[in-house]
Parts: C-alpha cells; sequence; structure tokens
C-alpha cells in the first residue's frame, strides 16, 4: 500500500492501548503503516491475557483476505485468536505484510504456562463494533476494535 | 441513559416510539434507576434492532443490559420467517447457548463448610478453566459430529452425565435441526480439545447455600430449602461457538448486503431466515447448542465425581439447565393469535411460564426456573416464568446481574488478591489462575443484582423464588 507519511510523533509510532467497554475489551494499535498498527493491536490483544512476557520461541504463519482494511484487521485479529486457540500459544512478536486485499502475517511466541502467563481472559474473537483503521490528522495510521472476551 | 427521553408505561416499563426506519417500538423493562446507570448505546442498539425486517411486536430490553454487538446483552427479538423475517448471528451472540445450570447436593451449607478449602482446591484442580487448560476428552471428527448432533444425551451416552438430566435441559438436552456438516473445520479444530472446559471471563463454577427463600410453595417444588447447597454452573459452547459466530458474522454481512437490508451497525449482519445463508447458520447454531449442551453436562458430570470423593452419598440432582445466547423457533400469541416465530434471546433467559407443554411434568404446574448469575460477591437467584411473561417479552426474563463498569475500569480500580481476601473473610472461597483475571470480574463491577430481578419480577418477566450466597467460586 503506497504511504507518503510525514514523520509521526515519535512516542506514539508503535503505540497500543486498551479502551473500555461495556463487557469486554477495546484494542488500538498505532503505526506508520496499516501493517505496523496491526502488529500493534496484536501486541495489544496478547497484553489483554497476561502481563507476563511472551518468548518468541516458535513462529506460526498466517494469511487472511477481505475486502477492506477495516474487514481485513477483523480477520487478522481472528486469525491470531485462531492460533492461540488452536495451539494453546501466546504470541509476543508480529510481522505483517498487507497487498491490496490480503495480508500475509507471522507470529512468534510460545505455549501458554498457566502459572507464569497466568492469563486473565480467553479472547473469543474480535467484533465490528467501535472498528475503524484510519490514518489520523498527524498521519499515524490506527486500528482498533472491540475483542470479545 | 436518561429516562426522560423515554416514555414511561408503568415503574418498570419504558418505551423508545417508533421513529425513522424502526418498524416496531423497543421496550425497556427495568426501574428508572437501572436505566439511568445504562449505556446511552443500549438504547441506541435496542432501536437499531427495531429495524431489522419481519421484527415482530417490539425489541425488548431486559433489566441487567448493557452494551453488546449490534443487540444490547439483555436484548430480545422475535421474527416471523414468513413475513421477512432474519437470523442474526449478532442477535444470539459470539458464545452461543452460553448458559447457566443448578444441581441440587442434598448437602448444607454446613456440610460444605466442613471441608470448604480441600473442596475448593479439589474443584479447582478438576475442573479445567482458563486458557491454556486442557479438557482431558479430544474428539475425532466422527464424535465431533456425534456430540454437535446429539448434545447432552450424547454426553449422557458416553457416560459423562445423567439420563435423569436431560428432562431438566431445554430441548430435552438436544436441540433438533442441527447440521455438523454447516460447522467449519476451523471451527471444530477450535473445539477438539474443549469438551468439559470453564472457559474464562464471566464463567463460573459455584458452590452456593440457599441464603434466603422467597417463593415457598415454588422452592418446595424446585426442592430448594434455606442453607441447602447447590452447584451452579456458567459457560457455553467454548472455541467453536465462537468461530460458528466469527464465520457467519462475515459471511451475514455480504448476504444482507446483498438482501438489500440497510444495517444501522454491522454487528447486526443477518440473514433472510428463507434464504440459504440464513438456514446453512441456523443449522450450524444449533450445532453450536449441542455444543454448549454437552459441556455442561460433562461439566456437571466432573462435578458429581468430586463431590462423591468428599460425601460418597451425594447426588447431585438438575434442578434445570438454561441457555441464554439462543435463536428458537417458538410458538407465541400475537394480537391473539398463535404464529411461529424465531426468538432471538441475546443474554436473556427463556422463561416460560406455568402450564407450557415444553416443562417436565415435575415443573410444569408451577413454570420454568430461572437462573440468575450473579457476581462472585453478591450471590445468585432461581427465579420463575411468570404467565405474563409470554405477553410482555416472549417469554424472557434477565439472565445475570450484567456488567456496570469496564474491565478496563474495574482493573483500575481493584486489586485481584484484595479481593480475593476479603472474600475469603466472608466465607467466600475464590480459585482462579488469574488474580487480575479475579479483578476483572470484581463484585463492584456488576449491577446489584437485587435490583435487577425485582424489576423482573415488576415487569412480570419472572418471580423471585430463591437468593443464593456463593461458598466457593471457581473461574477461568
Amino acid at each position: 500500500m503506497a504511504l507518503n507519511c510525514s514523520a509521526p510523533p515519535v512516542e506514539r509510532r508503535g503505540g497500543w492501548e486498551h479502551f473500555p467497554h461495556g463487557a469486554d475489551v477495546g484494542l488500538r494499535g498505532w503505526g506508520a503503516t496499516p501493517a505496523e498498527a496491526f502488529e500493534a493491536a496484536a501486541h495489544a490483544l496478547t497484553v489483554a491475557v497476561t502481563d507476563a512476557r511472551v518468548e518468541p520461541r516458535d513462529s506460526v504463519h498466517v494469511t487472511c483476505e477481505a475486502p477492506d482494511l477495516e474487514l481485513l484487521f477483523v480477520e487478522w485479529l481472528n486469525a491470531v485468536i485462531y492460533e492461540m486457540a488452536v495451539r494453546n500459544m501466546l504470541f509476543g512478536r508480529f510481522a505483517v505484510r498487507i497487498e491490496g486485499a490480503r495480508l500475509e502475517g507471522t507470529l512468534w511466541g510460545e505455549p501458554v504456562d498457566v502459572v507464569r502467563h497466568a492469563p486473565a481472559c480467553e479472547p473469543k474473537g474480535a467484533t465490528y463494533t467501535e472498528l475503524k483503521v484510519a490514518r489520523e490528522a498527524d498521519g499515524v495510521w490506527s486500528a482498533a476494535c472491540i475483542v470479545d472476551v | 441513559m436518561d429516562p426522560g427521553r423515554f416514555t414511561r408505561v408503568d415503574s418498570a416499563t419504558w418505551r423508545i416510539e417508533t421513529t425513522g426506519s424502526m418498524r416496531v417500538p423497543a421496550i425497556i423493562y427495568a426501574d428508572e434507576s437501572l436505566i439511568a446507570d445504562m449505556d446511552d448505546k443500549v438504547g441506541e442498539q435496542a432501536v437499531n434492532v427495531a429495524t431489522l425486517p419481519g421484527i415482530v411486536q417490539a425489541s425488548y430490553v431486559m433489566p441487567d443490559a448493557h452494551w453488546g454487538y449490534g443487540f444490547p446483552i439483555g436484548g430480545v427479538a422475535a421474527f416471523d420467517a414468513d413475513r421477512g423475517g432474519v437470523v442474526s448471528g449478532g442477535g444470539v451472540g459470539f458464545d452461543i447457548s452460553c448458559g447457566v445450570r443448578t444441581m441440587l447436593t442434598g448437602l448444607t451449607a454446613s456440610d460444605i463448610v466442613l471441608v470448604q478449602k480441600s473442596l475448593a482446591e479439589s474443584l479447582f484442580h478438576q475442573i479445567p478453566a482458563g486458557l491454556g487448560s486442557e479438557g482431558a476428552i479430544a474428539l475425532d471428527a466422527s464424535e465431533m459430529d456425534a456430540m454437535l448432533a446429539g448434545g447432552a444425551q450424547w454426553a449422557v451416552e458416553r457416560g459423562w452425565g445423567a439420563a435423569h438430566d436431560l428432562e431438566r435441559i431445554e430441548e430435552a438436552g438436544r436441540m433438533a435441526g442441527a447440521r455438523p456438516d454447516f460447522v467449519s473445520d476451523h471451527a471444530k479444530e477450535r473445539q477438539r480439545r474443549e469438551m468439559g472446559t470453564l472457559g474464562s471471563g464471566n464463567h463460573y463454577l459455584e458452590v452456593q447455600a440457599v441464603a434466603e427463600i422467597l417463593d415457598t410453595t415454588v422452592a418446595g417444588v424446585f426442592g430448594l430449602a434455606r442453607d441447602d447447597a447447590v452447584v451452579t454452573i456458567h459457560c457455553g459452547s467454548r472455541g467453536l461457538g465462537h468461530q460458528i459466530g466469527t464465520e457467519f458474522l462475515k459471511e451475514m454481512l455480504a448476504t444482507a448486503k446483498g438482501a438489500g437490508i440497510a444495517l444501522a451497525d454491522r454487528e447486526l449482519a443477518c440473514a433472510p431466515i428463507h434464504s440459504e445463508v440464513g438456514q446453512r447458520y441456523l443449522g450450524a447454531m444449533r450445532a453450536g447448542v449441542n455444543c454448549a449442551l454437552a459441556n455442561r453436562e460433562i461439566l456437571g458430570h466432573y462435578a458429581r465425581r468430586v463431590f462423591t470423593h468428599f460425601f460418597p452419598n451425594s447426588d447431585l440432582r438438575l434442578l434445570f439447565d438454561v441457555s441464554h445466547n439462543t435463536c428458537k423457533v417458538e410458538s407465541h400469541l400475537v394480537d391473539g393469535k398463535r404464529r411461529d416465530l424465531f426468538v432471538h434471546r441475546k443474554g436473556a433467559t427463556r422463561a416460560f411460564g406455568p402450564g407450557h407443554e415444553s416443562l417436565p411434568a415435575a415443573l410444569r404446574s408451577v413454570g420454568q426456573p430461572v437462573l440468575v448469575g450473579g457476581s462472585m460477591g453478591t450471590g445468585s437467584y432461581v427465579l420463575v416464568g411468570e404467565a405474563t411473561s409470554e405477553a410482555r417479552a416472549f417469554s424472557s426474563a434477565c439472565h445475570g446481574a450484567g456488567r456496570a463498569m469496564s474491565r478496563h475500569a474495574a482493573l483500575r480500580q481493584w486489586s485481584g488478591r484484595a479481593i480475593v481476601d476479603d472474600l475469603a473473610s466472608r466465607g467466600i472461597l475464590i480459585r482462579s489462575p488469574s488474580t487480575r483475571g479475579v479483578a476483572e470480574e470484581a463484585p463492584g463491577a456488576y449491577k446489584d443484582v437485587d435490583a435487577v430481578v425485582v424489576a423482573a419480577e415488576r415487569a412480570g418477566l419472572a418471580r423471585r423464588v430463591a437468593r443464593l450466597r456463593p461458598l466457593i467460586c471457581i473461574k477461568g
């Protein structure tokens, strides 16, 4: 995706945050590109589960497609949630490449260690609620939605 | 929400009049104070539901409602398939057939207190809970399909339950019309090792004491007496239900667009009931219902096993098993005529009144038990469906206390360790793999369950029978 990005504020370049929702949790990631914002949001997903460090021992490759960037963001988070569930893993590092409607991602992580990670919740699915992927006025990309936990 | 924005019908009923693209009004059952505490999004979502094609009578909101996905959590809406009605994955929810079961133990609270700590430890170790826990059951492809078609009946046949439980489960433990072949391989893979696991979030297994009897006659029929100990389990269809919900949400977005249905919110994605996608969702969703029914039956079996170890003569009898995230075809009176409707209950409990033909003979004279989960500090309620609930909200009632505060805010306000210690000093033992998870589920993050059930009673949805107080809570 072509980007003509003027330098974003350094403190927000790769950031993420959780924002409140009635019953669940909102995730927002920022980056210089949509791909970076997606990576940051996936990191926010992991932090919603555990405060502990997640070691990048094994990698998993995922691909997904969607007709627009917002739906692609939900597909991406759902792909991460699916790999967490079926592999019983947590992921601490992410690399995303977006070409048109297609996303390729690599997740690095390790098996869940219930004692060390003490998982606070189990993400069930990303939703279309509060879903927004946009380039903000300062040129930074942000990607956000509510995740059902 | 500001109650002043709505038409007050009576002290427990408020109405949002039909305007704009709404096809029916929205009706909120709650008192003024509960409404004042609800997020504005609840009203917006109830109005959005009222715009969907084929909706009948009204878009209803239960007293425990909070901001959900498309539908409010605590939303009820019925659709007529022959008048363009739709089925909506968001109207069922991601955790298909999430629900509650309560089992009588034949023991008293003082029996439990004698072994409380070791019983809590044993339940915590025997009931897989939270992310990273694995069930002892792994299903191959043919067993997966048998489970998805057979529900709790399948669990009983495999030795993970009791045959006498079945009449005490909605649909007699097996939802008809399930189509395992409409459930994706991804959804099945996600469930392969998850049968008999509790999950996390607001899911729990509790040992509770009957703290108060509010209707002696019905309590007698239900087998509840003051100081009795009961076991209550809250969980659903685990990864499988979530995967079905996620996949169909995406597909229904395209279907709705193709059918010319204007969606006020993408999360309201839906399909006409008389459409290929609508029928496919119903088949998959019903398989998800069976997964939840089987899962709760297996967890009940595990609880029985632990109780038999501590109390060799104990006999855990199922009072009832309710589902509060469903879409079911039911016959209801509308303007004096019986019509078959697709009733969506998202965070709402079915509440059939006395005499309903689907209830087991032992309960038919009084009505269906309505199990309302509270927070881990305040307790829960057993209600009974009222005859008036059909006209009020297609035989529906509240499902829990409902959150009053986000997880985010709860985490800033409370420490999990302090909550565990505080509750222990009040005789409630919490066991969870995560103290942060406990903080997110802090009792103070929930609405006042007492106010919720009083509002449900005043609204004629369900009547209070017994209040339960927690003794042991296993959280995922």
